[in-house]
């Protein structure tokens, strides 16, 4: 533990830091979700708010080549706004739960955005240049007065100042009477599908107006439901393949050739419980926050409170991999269920190799696994700890024995500072870690001293 | 910290995780956003089983206690006839074993979510019932009825003269008694002597008054509140109660004085009799998961929709919870402190439970 990672050392260090400085923050800007597009070009962020922050990475600029890799805020919008259901007198959260990325296809950029119950597709597209010369509008667009007409003249596009628009292309509405945990766009770009406690739903793109569901796991009589859908996502490849998460801590994964109704799983992965570990919260601490699919597509990575797991699709008996994030809770787990931190729910990504799963934690550590190496790291996103260009300095926590300079001991971890949304750059070593209301990018200081 | 024990030893007693998770649960349907299927599902696991190392310890008291009075042969009225198997009891485990489930086929088992109801669930005759164990005072004047429905978690041919002792059995007064208050005949069909609580008006009630409880039962198909007589928690009375406590001097604490405070800890059960009580629950784990599903045939006519059971049920939860929640005990005969807000708690589970369950 400490050491750097990999063969070629990976330092970390501060890229820059978004968001203000407060000792008391605003629970709108508390950061609910933070996603790379696809080819790690931007970086979109959503809060509590409802509101969300796109961040471009600026090109590499001969005259500057020491900003590259900035990412500067790129637009501003507001996705969800709270509303009423007014039959169940039930108030519907803002809050963005997730972010997805559409493919590319052309000069726009689009993204999917959702709250609890309401899934939105956004599109983003910019416009530099504006037609100028009209020949029944002035330049402020009032209408000229015919008389001062004299002569024809073609519209002429002029270059502006860039403006990025951003409108609501479609509404995914009605589809969740719970709420939505995920949403996953389809590798054939066409459909996505968004998930519920109980529910999965399948919507093509285009078609807001029905949509179809995949998986029910809604019992009959609701006292018997035990479990419930924490997360899902498409197969990076296969287009019919989608693995969901439960409560229980099993994974499932479903082929939709297979049947219309998705309830009966092609596979199901999950570990028996170890009974000597056994808890008033152990069905807690085994519930799976999240479930993301390596970039290979061969690999599954699942969070749980204590543990993040690689699976590998092969084999449904247990994971391949486990790795103890802060296992020094287990013993904690009583107030951490008093003071509701056991609910807290952690995000896992993988870096664009496979070779490292990086996962957050309380006290605004992270921690990152080498998968080859086995060896972790355990780093900390803070103002104080952070100095622009300077290495992360690894942290450590100790649980006993001997306790070295800068150690921090269990009980001084502070649990309102948590890190719970993290997101890695598809190809590079650049990671976003959202820290309450803060936006930290770092990078691999080899990757920064390049450019 | 858990180690290998099979006790679990926490910072929080059973007691303490149960009304700390019921608390949880009812805040939980003033938060913003609406009530949290995830996390309410996640809290009754903590809920069922906390309860069930709970009631596992009490089983295993109340087994010692039989046998001891097997021993000493204690008149009728207070005690068990040898041999019985507290009615109360079977249904109401623990872990779910075959032999419980033949004993008691007839009665759906409570086991929706994985066991959480356990017998809080079990049904009465016709209707689903919740007992609300509340101090009176703070409780509207209901009207009484000459029968109230009640939790009935014995098996069906438990004779119905123990109406009284059923409002007992799974009532909060029957499962407080931290350690060694008053006879085990409490939890048993209930001689005449002890009037747990008779639908009847004070007036009439032809108990002695120190038995009395208050205890109020809402149908949820009618939603009719029963409330009987006298305001204080049976426990307390019982501890005064010479009939009750005859035969008390068995093996256990004596039984507290109103309003202190007993930290029930899993952990004293050990030092009593040396077995974690894993021999009474019958050779399971108190943590078994239960893989039973609930039938529950009556019900109801047809599945509400979503929204209809929760705020069927958020009614439930605040009339229920009065007691637990508000902090104007002022009313209240007996102080709610940590113990006896624990216990009602306990004993007001069905409703949690169902409430739970149903969104």
């Amino acid at each position: 533990v400490g050491c750097p990672l990999g063969e070629e050392a990976v330092d970390w260090c501060l890229y820059q830091l978004n968001g203000a400085a407060q000792f008391e923050v605003s629970e709108a800007d508390i950061i609910s979700t933070v996603e790379f597009n696809h080819t790690g070009e931007l970086l979109a962020t959503g809060d509590k708010g409802g509101r969300v922050v796109i961040f471009q990475r600026e090109p590499e600029s001969k005259n500057e080549p020491y900003s590259q890799g900035e990412y500067n805020v790129y637009s501003t919008f507001q996705s969800h706004e709270p509303e009423f259901d007014y039959l169940k007198s039930l108030e519907i959260e803002e809050k963005i739960n997730k972010i997805k990325w559409l493919p590319q296809q052309n000069a726009a950029h689009s993204l999917l955005s959702t709250n609890d119950k309401t899934i939105k597709l956004w599109k983003i597209t910019e416009r530099d240049k504006r037609p100028e010369g009209y020949n029944l509008k002035d330049e402020e667009g009032k209408l000229k007065d015919l008389s001062t007409v004299t002569s024809l003249q073609v519209p002429v596009l002029k270059p502006m100042d860039l403006m990025v628009e951003v409108t609501p292309r479609r509404i995914f509405a009605n589809g969740h009477t719970y709420h939505v945990n995920s949403i996953s766009v389809n590798s054939d770009c066409e459909t996505y599908m968004s998930a519920d406690d109980l529910r999965i739903n399948l919507w093509h793109l285009a078609i807001t107006d029905r949509s179809f569901n995949i998986v029910d796991i809604k019992p009959a009589n609701m006292e018997d439901l035990t479990e419930v859908i924490t997360a899902s996502e498409f197969h990076p490849h296969h287009c019919n393949l989608f693995v969901y998460s439960s409560s229980k801590g099993s994974l499932r994964l479903c082929d939709m050739r297979a049947s219309a109704l998705c309830d009966k799983h092609s596979k199901l992965f999950e570990e028996p419980e170890d009974p000597s570990n056994r808890s008033f919260f152990s069905e807690i601490i085994s519930s799976v926050s999240d479930v993301k699919f390596s970039h290979s597509g061969r690999y599954m990575l699942t969070r749980d409170y204590l543990t993040v797991k690689v699976w590998d699709l092969n084999m449904e008996t247990k994971p391949i991999e486990t790795y103890q994030v802060h296992d020094y809770l287990r013993s904690k787990l009583c107030s951490l269920y008093e003071n509701d931190c056991i609910f807290d729910k952690f995000e896992c990504a993988w870096n664009g190799s496979d070779s490292v799963i990086m996962t957050g934690a309380y006290n605004n550590f992270f921690r990152m696994f080498d998968r080859n190496t086995k060896r972790d790291v355990t780093l900390e996103a803070s103002r104080e700890s952070s100095k622009p260009r300077a290495i992360l300095k690894p942290r450590r926590v100790c649980v006993g024995g001997k306790r070295r300079k800068d150690d921090i001991s269990v009980d001084s971890l502070d649990f309102t500072k948590k890190i719970l949304h993290t997101a890695w750059h598809p190809t590079e070593n650049i990671i976003a870690i959202a820290a309450t209301n803060n936006l930290y990018i770092f990078q691999d200081k080899v990757n920064s001293e390049m450019h | 910290m858990l180690g290998s024990r099979r006790r679990m030893e926490c910072a929080l007693d059973a007691q303490s995780l149960i009304s700390l998770s019921l608390r949880k649960i009812h805040s939980s349907r003033t938060q913003r956003g609406g009530i949290k299927l995830h996390k309410n599902l996640l809290v009754s696991y903590v809920l069922r089983n906390a309860r069930q190392l709970y009631l596992s310890e009490r089983y295993a008291e109340l087994y010692r206690r039989q046998q001891h009075y097997q021993e000493l042969g204690v008149p009728p009225g207070c005690a068990p006839a040898a041999g019985e198997v507290p009615p109360a009891f079977s249904p109401l485990q623990l872990p779910v074993e075959p032999e419980e489930r033949e004993a008691s086929a007839q009665q759906p088992r409570g086991c929706g979510l994985g066991g959480v109801a356990g017998a809080a669930l079990a049904r009465g005759g016709g209707g689903e019932l919740l007992e609300v164990p509340v101090c009176a005072a703070l409780l509207p004047a209901a009207p009484q009825e000459d029968e109230p429905l009640e939790l009935q978690p014995g098996p069906p041919q438990t004779p119905q003269p123990a109406v009284p002792s059923a409002l007992c059995r799974d009532s909060s007064p029957s499962f407080y008694r931290g350690g060694g208050c008053a006879s085990p005949g409490l939890l048993y069909p209930v001689p005449a002597s002890c009037d747990f609580g008779s639908p009847a008006p004070p007036s009439a009630a032809s108990a002695p008054a120190h038995c009395s409880s208050r205890t109020t039962v809402l149908d949820l198909d009618t939603h009719v509140v029963t409330t009987v007589e006298n305001g204080y928690l049976h426990q307390d009375c019982c501890s005064q109660c010479p009939c009750c406590c005859q035969g008390a001097a068995g093996p256990g604490a004596p039984p507290p004085s109103p309003g202190t405070k007993r930290k029930y800890y899993p952990g004293q059960e050990d030092e009593e009799d040396g077995d974690p009580g894993g021999a009474i629950v019958g050779g399971g784990s108190p943590f078994a998961p239960c893989s039973k599903r609930a039938r529950f045939e009556d019900f109801s006519p047809e599945p509400p929709p979503d929204s209809s059971n929760i705020s069927n049920l958020i009614t439930i939860f605040g009339s229920g919870f009065t007691g637990l929640v508000s902090r104007q005990q002022a009313d209240c005969e007996q102080p709610l402190n940590g113990q006896l807000c624990g216990k009602q708690a306990l004993a007001s589970l069905g409703a949690w439970t169902r409430a739970i369950v149903a969104f």
